[in-house]
């Protein structure tokens, strides 16, 4: 895969964007997040599928929290103390797979195998397949229950590590997830947060037209959790959200994302769910992303 | 192996021995944890709860929830007994089944309490008969039915030291001990346990039928029919080299089961027979929804009773 947005076309010391002060984090995970668009965009071109829209909406919250947040690396993916980053909206592994490609799990250059036979890189994340993925989701509202089962764990433990989830908002119809959030309230795993990414879109039309989502912030509120609602394309109000008070709830993070952000012709509509870009649109779209 | 004589007349719930065998588990293994859905009770759990308060993680009444739960608890280093009402934990969690625990490989042992017809009056929306069928489908889902206490406890132990996905079947209906006294070890993943060495007919059966297949077995010695009895204590993998032992050395086959024919241990051995020995065979199961009743009457109703088996063998060796 050809990578050319790091500043002088020197790949960032990624791991060590965790130890920057905010401001300075916050820089540099808005070139992460430039790349791993860069990357998403060129693996759906080679596979001629994918789901572009949410994987360009869910990008700059994925890259906060595994580059400036959590402590999620090669070197510590068998420790039984690791973060967990959830990727419950599943059919979005290509931003998935880029970020984790980008972190080391894996050469980057194998993302080009995304979605071909017999390869790692399946339409949806596999943990037996591919390290640092921590679940096998695709089938929308699993995340957030195993995201809770974690986080019980991690208190039951004493270990003490972070369990992030990041849902789509289409997926919050599915009624496991408020099983879910009851339990999280109930026991009060301030140890949890789940990002929601609130694009407005599902894969056939916008949410507040197919089941309303709205009050999304209240729903959290009134089931007992934390809430926090931001520009979720903001590194900076990701990284302050990820690391604010919880006052021993659940945090939910409500990302106020555009899907497809970064690609102005995909922007905000609903027919670039999992639409394959043309040769040309996919050059454009790198252009925009350069 | 040894005949069986009569089968005993003292009766267990295969929960109480579950319960028993969970908190002396849990001693050992501090990574032993329970996931219920506001079945403390009805699972047998007051015991461990008060042994271990904070092992115990009642979700409340969400499956999907507890079995997602489970999956993450197995993440983070549990074996989580997932205890739940056959019904609900193997219908309403099929999909987390599938994708949290078999496709994600997590050792989380799935038990479905009080399952086939054990809540008879509460009717066919409380019954568990479609869960073998159901669970068999699963890839790398291994799936248990225990006959008795002791095959109960033994399947537990073996749950654990296997880091398997499993589902599991745990008896509310009170059977005897079906266990013959100079077995080892009560249960052996994927061996059929043989008792008898009758020629006539081989007497396939699960769970509460194992007891009755017994009993079928001593009615027919009687009239002059000798018949062994196979105890598939493990569902899936099946164990098809004694089906087929049984297959080549008998004139036939009855496999009963308190469960829909539709996918379930007769269609498993349906197909191993076809495939590699025809043979004649009979199955008995449960034939549609059931109406009102207890589940002795139920199991009376559809045919699942000693007398059952034993005219279903006459038919094969008349």
């Amino acid at each position: 895969m050809t990578i050319s947005v790091w500043p002088d076309n020197k790949p960032l010391d990624v791991a060590a964007i965790r130890d920057l002060p905010e401001g300075e984090r916050a820089e540099q995970l808005k070139l992460v997040a430039k790349q791993v668009r860069r990357l998403v965009v060129q693996m759906i071109d080679i596979a001629r599928a994918g789901h572009i829209g949410g994987d360009l909406s869910v990008t700059d919250a994925l890259v906060t929290a595994a580059f400036g947040v959590l402590n999620i690396s090669p070197e510590t993916a068998d420790d039984p103390g690791r973060d967990r980053l959830i990727l419950s909206k599943g059919h979005c592994a290509a931003a998935l797979y880029s970020v984790l490609a980008l972190r080391g799990f894996f050469p980057v250059d194998d993302l080009e195998t995304f979605m071909k036979p017999l390869s790692k890189l399946n339409g949806h994340p596999n943990r037996l397949k591919v390290k640092g993925v921590e679940a096998n989701t695709g089938p929308l509202g699993h995340g957030l229950p195993i995201g809770v089962g974690s986080a019980i764990a991690s208190k039951l433990s004493g270990k003490n590590w972070q369990t992030f989830v990041f849902t789509g908002d289409g997926e919050l119809q599915e009624g496991s997830n408020w099983e879910a959030a009851m339990t999280a309230a109930h026991r009060k795993l301030d140890n949890l947060v789940v990002i929601v990414d609130r694009n407005r879109l599902q894969q056939g039309a916008r949410t507040e037209e197919t089941a309303s989502l709205d009050p999304l912030a209240d729903k959290w509120a009134s089931f007992g959790w934390e809430v926090a609602e931001i520009d979720g394309n903001d590194t900076a109000a990701l990284l302050k959200a990820f690391t604010q008070n919880r006052n021993g709830k659940p945090l939910a993070v409500i990302a106020n994302t555009l899907k497809g952000k970064g690609v102005s012709f995909i922007e905000d509509r609903v027919e670039w769910h999992h639409k394959v870009p043309s040769k040309e649109q996919v050059e454009l779209a790198l252009k925009e992303l350069a | 192996m040894n005949a069986h004589s009569s089968v005993a007349n003292e009766t267990f719930d295969c929960r109480v021995a579950f319960s028993e065998k969970l908190i002396a588990l849990a001693e050992a293994d501090p990574r032993i944890v329970a996931v219920c859905n506001d079945s403390v009770g009805s699972s047998n759990l007051n015991a461990f709860r008060d042994r271990f308060p904070d092992r115990l993680i009642n979700v409340g009444i969400a499956e999907q929830n507890m079995v997602g739960v489970a999956a993450g608890l197995a993440n983070g280093g549990f074996i989580p007994f997932v205890c739940a009402a056959g019904p609900f934990l193997s219908g309403r969690a099929t999909e987390q089944v599938k994708a949290d625990v078999a496709y994600s490989n997590y050792g989380i042992v799935l038990c479905a309490m009080s399952p086939g017809m054990a809540y008879g009056e509460l009717g066919p929306t409380h019954h568990s008969i479609e869960d073998i069928s159901w669970m068999r489908a699963i890839d790398n889902l291994d799936v248990l039915v225990p006959a008795d206490p002791e095959q109960t406890k033994a399947a537990m132990d073996w749950a654990v030291a296997s880091g398997r996905p499993i589902y599991m079947r745990v008896g509310r209906h009170k059977v005897p001990s079906v266990t013959p006294a100079d077995r080892d070890v009560a249960f052996t993943f994927g061996k059929i346990d043989v008792t008898g060495d009758g020629n006539d007919v081989a007497l396939v059966a699960t769970g509460t039928l194992v007891s009755r297949a017994l009993e079928a077995a001593d009615i027919l010695k009687a009239e002059g029919i000798s018949a062994r009895v196979l105890n598939v204590s493990t569902i899936k993998p099946l164990d098809a080299e004694t089906i087929l032992k049984a297959a080549r050395e008998t004139k036939g086959l009855v496999v009963a089961e308190e469960g829909v024919l539709e996918g379930g241990l007769g269609a498993a051995v349906a197909t191993t027979l076809a495939e590699n020995h025809p043979a004649k065979a009979r199955f008995l199961g449960v034939t549609g929804f059931a109406p009102t009743g207890s589940n002795d009457f139920l199991l009376e109703h559809f045919g699942l009773t000693a007398k059952g088996i034993a005219d279903a063998a006459r038919k094969l060796v008349g």
